[in-house]
């Protein structure tokens, strides 16, 4: 498995080499512990995007992850352009980015995944395609270079051990909130109503009103705004680089086929697994072994339970 | 008055409904009956604009169901108790009852109509719909119909499976119902049932209704049940 350029730059890069040597097991294990967090409440984001797109519609977004550039490459241009202080720039393009890549996907469904009547196997053919295009889309008009966003604020955490960016543990926060506020979205409103209704019989819902071509676009959207809500707020800890996407629609296919397709609760579960593990065997031990582990684990998964640890049966 | 006239409706190649005709009046029960894949229940989807109907129409006043997308047909006040019930099942008794009234501006009137209707149901408001029992599940399932106000109301099959006692409750419902005006269709393939509430009775056979008889005209012994149902 390729080294993974968003967990190497969730680990700090290069600065962890230094530190790794002079610090004892327990601070170390905290270290890890908060870097494993961190990619946990990214990861997060970017796997309930996908579960929920698979949950409502049954269609496997191969592209997600190039939603999730997308999104990055947005809050580069969004933070380089407009003449705002950091802060604002990087709040504004956490507000822009997501909104724009909603739009992005909402048309994405309308002109192609309808087209194909949601059909299983033609959409994952199909949003591979989109993979490509998004893809060679950023290359022509961002180009090859991995660019950096400046972080909204600088402060450091110093703890007795070590110090520990402030902006990371804003990203945990944040992660949380929005995934708080997807949360009452589903249970409390009446769109979220309307969603999980089609989710279960799209027919039996048209029945009672329900426009499913709506819902579905607007499951697809909020599917991309999720992966470029993480984006934005990974940026300033790693550059926006056209083939960023890779590592995380992998991690998020990891972690939505170990939480159980569909079910937003099992996702977090093993979001918070995966990142944590991912974290701490790769601090202790290599990068590459935490990725043989979790591939590991899906294989066990797919063969002891293939409904997910918290799918409900098929 | 439901009007439906000379359609033809199937699935992709399938023809199953073949220039088929009937009405249903507004304060009457209309039975359809026939063998099992004689195409009840694709008639009731047809209605519903979940199957398309390659010709003919399907009217209600003036409205043209059969032009309309599947999502508008309730908005004309058409509701649909689906054969197997059909429930939102993870989601919780007042969820579904919910969804059904997502088409009306202020529900809070109608929901508490229905919750009157099935005592049962508000007693387990809270309830995930899929750990009822089968009762319980056809209380909510036509509760959630009711929920639209409807002028049609389409019940596939809305006994099967049921103990004697649910389903006299069930047919007193309905005949309650039909004192409010409401035109109802109803799927049935009891004899005794037909015979207590039906005003009409669409026999149907071969994906067309093939005979129409009036209540009075009907007894248990007639030929008809015996050739349009076998019993
Ligand atoms: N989704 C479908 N695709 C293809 N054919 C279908 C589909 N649904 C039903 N059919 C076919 O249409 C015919 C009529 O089916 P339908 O369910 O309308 O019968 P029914 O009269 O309701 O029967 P039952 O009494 O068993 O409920 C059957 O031959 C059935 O196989
Ligand atoms: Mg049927």
């Amino acid at each position: 498995m390729p080294h993974s350029p968003l967990a190497e730059a969730l680990r700090g890069g290069g600065w962890l080499g230094d530190t790794r040597a002079q610090m004892s097991f327990g601070p170390f294990l905290l270290l890890a512990v908060l870097e494993g967090t961190v990619m946990a409440a990214v990861l997060a984001l970017t796997a309930v995007g996908l579960s929920l797109v698979f949950g409502v519609m049954r269609v496997v977004n191969v592209a997600h992850g190039e939603l999730y550039m997308l999104g990055a490459v947005i809050a580069w241009f969004v933070t380089f352009y407009l003449p705002l202080p950091p802060a604002m720039g990087w709040l504004a393009a956490l507000i822009i980015a997501p909104l724009l890549v909603a739009a992005i996907a909402a048309l994405m469904d309308t002109l192609i995944l309808k087209r194909l009547n949601y059909d299983p196997e033609a959409t994952i053919v199909a949003t591979i395609g989109l993979l490509y295009m998004l893809q060679q889309a950023a290359l022509t008009f961002y180009g090859p270079d991995a660019r950096p966003v400046v972080a909204p604020f600088q402060w450091r955490i110093q703890l007795p051990w070590f110090g520990y960016s402030g902006y990371k543990l804003f990203v945990v926060a944040a992660a949380l909130a929005i995934l708080l506020a997807v949360w009452l979205f589903m249970t409390r409103t009446k769109a979220g109503l309307v969603m999980r209704a089609t989710q279960v019989d799209r027919e039996t819902a048209q029945a009672f009103g329900i426009n499913v071509d709506r819902v579905y676009a607007g499951t697809f959207a909020l599917g991309g705004a999720l992966a470029a809500a993480a984006a934005v707020l990974i940026v300033p800890i790693q550059q926006a680089h056209y083939l960023m996407g890779h590592d995380p629609l992998l991690l998020s296919f990891i972690v939505v086929i170990i939480g159980g397709l569909g079910s937003i609760r099992g996702t977090l579960v093993a979001a918070l697994v995966i990142g944590l593990s991912d974290g701490i065997i790769s601090m202790f031990f290599s990068p590459t072994l935490a990725k043989i582990i979790a591939t590991l684990l899906v294989a066990l998964v797919l063969v002891f339970r293939p409904q997910g640890l918290f799918g409900a049966r098929a | 008055m439901l009007r439906v006239e000379g359609i033809t409706a199937g699935y992709g190649p399938v023809t199953v409904l073949r220039d088929l005709s009937f009405q249903a009046q507004p304060g009457q029960v209309t039975c359809i009956m026939g063998r099992n894949g004689a195409g009840k229940s694709t008639l009731m989807r047809a209605i519903m604009g979940l199957v398309p109907v390659q010709s003919g129409q399907i009217l209600l006043g003036d409205a043209a169901l059969h032009t309309l997308p599947a999502h508008k047909v309730p908005l004309h006040g058409v509701a649909y108790v689906p054969q197997g019930r059909r429930l939102f099942g993870p989601l919780t008794v007042a969820e579904n009852i919910d969804v059904g009234l997502l088409t009306r501006k202020k529900g809070l009137h109608r929901r508490e109509f229905v919750l009157d209707l099935f005592p049962r149901l508000r007693e387990r408001l809270d309830q995930v719909a899929s750990t009822l029992s089968g009762g319980e599940q056809q209380m909510l399932a036509i509760a959630r119909a009711l929920c639209l106000e409807p002028q049609v109301l389409l019940l596939d099959e809305p006994s099967e499976g049921l103990q004697p006692s649910m389903i006299s409750l069930i047919r007193e419902t309905v005949l309650r119902l039909r004192e409010t005006g409401l035109a109802t269709l109803l799927v049935e393939q009891r004899v005794d049932t037909v015979l207590r509430i039906a005003d009409k009775v669409a026999f149907m056979a071969h994906g067309r209704v093939e005979h129409v008889a009036e209540r009075a005209d009907l007894t248990a012994d007639s030929t008809l049940f015996q050739q349009f149902v076998g019993v």
